[in-house]
């Protein structure tokens, strides 16, 4: 029993990066109608940038955590405003295409500046360690990475269902045209969105930072899982997005510990399943082509 | 309380690459118009392929051959079909290691390896493209490198039959006991060179087809093509296998030529590089493939002959620029600067 809380809360960890970054992924394809294929490459950007933050101006964990997505945010607002707008008004294949080579570069720059072998992170004092609860030993980072995780989801739904700007968001998600016409600028949020989705990607680098190997190839795989999540759970929808990206961590853990022959596969299975029965995804709409 | 997110592609026209732009829209192959030119081309497409040897290291003359057509069969779907596949990888690395299986473990001239290899690619294409037919688009894209990483992840599992992180080594080149072939790249080029031509000839054969006209209707409007009694997902998933089998060719030629085949072939990086070789050649031309092959194969090797070290960085620009400013690909753009300037002196007045 101890065992499969653990391998739980393992599993609610790795699912916590998922969910952040598909977020990411889902508002930005919501609102400009881009899969961000660099979405895996600015993960790994969050995660270096924290270790190199931390090594050359020892700026601590606990600010890396708001400073890094500020320059994710910056960075994504870069990428739509010099690169991504000039085909947003074409078939999302070009972007999606543009976003793979803008990928190629990020991640071969990082492999040039830092190499190939795993920078190092030091988990953060405090969250060493294990956790006794209910007389199960658990590790802390674990624990903090689940429920940060699941806090900043809360909150971006939060502002996506209580504020003025979290409407218009979703309004423009539902239908771009109809908002415009009711006087709506949605051009305007656009770009502010796009570096939001970046900086939940690059956000969950930085969490993933004392966790993983933090190397230039991380978010190569990252970014198929990720967009195995958003298969799952139905590309249009936010909630979606979090619920599988919770559901496909527990999934490779769980496979990790009882089949860990199959640990990855698992993931692909489950979306296979998913394509079978719901091709719209556990959370989405029917696509009407 | 869900939050319904409308699909861009449902604003943006049904998601086909070409159509969204007209001004993009991919000529119709032109069947009947026999022109002189086109067997001027064809020729020149011969010579070239049949002296690339004499000109360029016979090793890296053989990949740019696999390359382009591996390019091709990712354009039959993106060019002609209008859905890119983000996982050809899964059909070129399945089939290089079988070739290579098979040349190590039965001995058999290479062709027959290569065509065991081909049919594996062609059957594991089968469940991969009926469940991604199921979505259509950006998410076809999606789909399809998802599964493709799921073959990589079988093959690493697989350590026993695959070499794991080692890979295959020491894949024979057996071709009926003719030493000169199993032994200089030179000479093994003019073995195989036969087989890319003809998988590059069946490509053609499959766009000039009445099936290929199919494709190009689904291609520009899937929705008319279903009106008019097509069965739209039937016709995707047969071009999808042909596709993977002219894809799993293409990977045995490169691993036989290799003597050695890894988990880079399943890699999704090889499934990025081809579909950036065919954008770059410019898709829905059949030329351009082998364009794209040679000048990324070219490339390459003389980046890092040269010791550079940052090739992505140099082949991720090219494609960024490809895609911002030259959509029709290298090949696509020429072609349009020679339909212009014949245009502009048939009618002057113009």
């Amino acid at each position: 029993m101890s065992a499969f809380v653990q391998y739980t809360v393992q599993g609610l960890a790795a699912g916590g990066f998922y969910a952040l970054a598909a977020l990411g992924l889902a508002v930005i394809f919501g609102v400009l109608g881009v899969v961000n294929f660099s979405h895996g490459a600015c993960y790994m950007l969050g995660a270096v940038a924290a270790a190199v933050l931390l090594d050359v101006l020892h700026v601590h964990f606990w600010v890396a955590l708001v400073v890094v997505p500020i320059l994710l945010f910056l960075v994504g607002v870069l990428m739509e405003r010099l690169l991504i707008r000039w085909l947003l008004r074409l078939d999302p294949l070009y972007n999606f295409l543009l976003t793979f080579g803008l990928s190629l570069i990020l991640v071969d720059v990082v492999k040039r500046r830092y190499g190939v072998s795993g920078l190092p992170y030091e988990r953060p004092s405090g969250l060493q360690g294990q956790l006794q609860v209910g007389g199960i030993g658990l590790p802390t980072y674990s624990v903090f990475v689940c429920l940060l995780s699941l806090l900043v989801c809360g909150l971006v739904w939060l502002l996506l269902t209580r504020t003025r700007m979290g409407m218009i968001v979703r309004a423009s998600t539902e239908d771009a045209d109809r908002t415009r016409a009711l006087g709506i600028n949605v051009g305007r949020w656009v770009t502010p969105v796009f570096g939001f989705g970046i900086a939940l990607a690059g956000l969950a680098g930085v969490m993933a930072a004392p966790f993983r190997a933090i190397t230039a190839d991380m978010g190569g795989n990252f970014v198929i899982i990720l967009f195995a999540v958003v298969v799952i759970g139905g590309l249009g929808s936010i909630l979606g997005a979090v619920v599988a990206g919770f559901l496909v961590g527990l999934v490779e853990a769980y496979g990790q510990a009882y089949a860990p022959t199959f640990a990855q596969v698992a993931i692909f299975v489950l979306m296979a399943g998913v394509v079978l029965f719901r091709p719209a995804g556990l959370f989405g709409r029917d696509e009407t082509a | 309380m869900t939050q319904h997110v409308k699909h861009s592609s449902s604003t943006l026209g049904t998601a086909e690459l070409v159509t969204a732009e007209p001004d993009v829209a991919v000529r119709l192959p032109a069947g009947r118009r026999r022109s002189p030119a086109r067997w001027i081309m064809l020729a020149v497409g011969l010579v070239a392929a049949l002296a690339l040897p004499w000109f360029v290291y016979p090793p890296v003359a053989m990949d740019i051959a696999a390359w382009a057509l591996f390019a091709i069969s990712v354009d039959l779907l993106l060019g002609y079909t209008g859905v890119l596949s983000f996982g050809h990888a899964a059909f070129w690395g399945s089939s290089s290691y079988v070739t290579g299986l098979i040349a190590i473990h039965w001995g058999v001239p290479f062709p027959l390896a290569i065509l065991g290899g081909m049919l594996f690619a062609m059957v594991i294409a089968v469940p991969i493209g009926y469940l991604s037919v199921r979505r259509t688009g950006i998410y076809f894209a999606m789909v399809t490198l998802a599964f493709a990483q799921m073959v990589y992840f079988v093959a690493n599992q697989l350590s026993a039959l695959t070499g794991g992180e080692n890979g295959l080594q020491a894949i024979p080149k057996s071709f009926f006991g003719i030493e000169s072939v199993e032994t200089d790249p030179f000479f093994f080029y003019y073995a195989a060179i036969g087989l890319i031509l003809l998988g590059i000839w069946a490509a053609w054969r499959i766009i000039h087809s009445p099936f290929g006209r199919v494709l190009v209707a689904i291609r520009d409007n899937p929705a008319r093509a279903r009106a008019l009694g097509y069965n739209v997902d039937r016709y995707k998933i047969i071009v999808f296998v042909l596709s993977a089998g002219l894809a799993g060719l293409a990977g045995g030629v490169f691993a036989i030529s290799h003597g050695f085949t890894s988990l880079q072939e399943l890699d999704w990086t090889t499934s990025g590089k081809v579909v950036l070789i065919t954008v770059l050649g410019g898709i829905g031309t059949l030329w351009g493939g082998p364009l794209g092959a040679a000048i990324v194969v070219t490339l390459e090797d003389r980046l890092t002959s040269s010791g550079f070290e940052g090739t992505d960085i140099i082949l991720g620009s090219v494609f960024v620029v490809i895609v911002l400013l030259f959509r029709h690909g290298i090949w696509g753009t020429l072609a349009d600067l020679v339909r212009r300037a014949v245009k502009a002196r048939q009618d002057p007045g113009d």
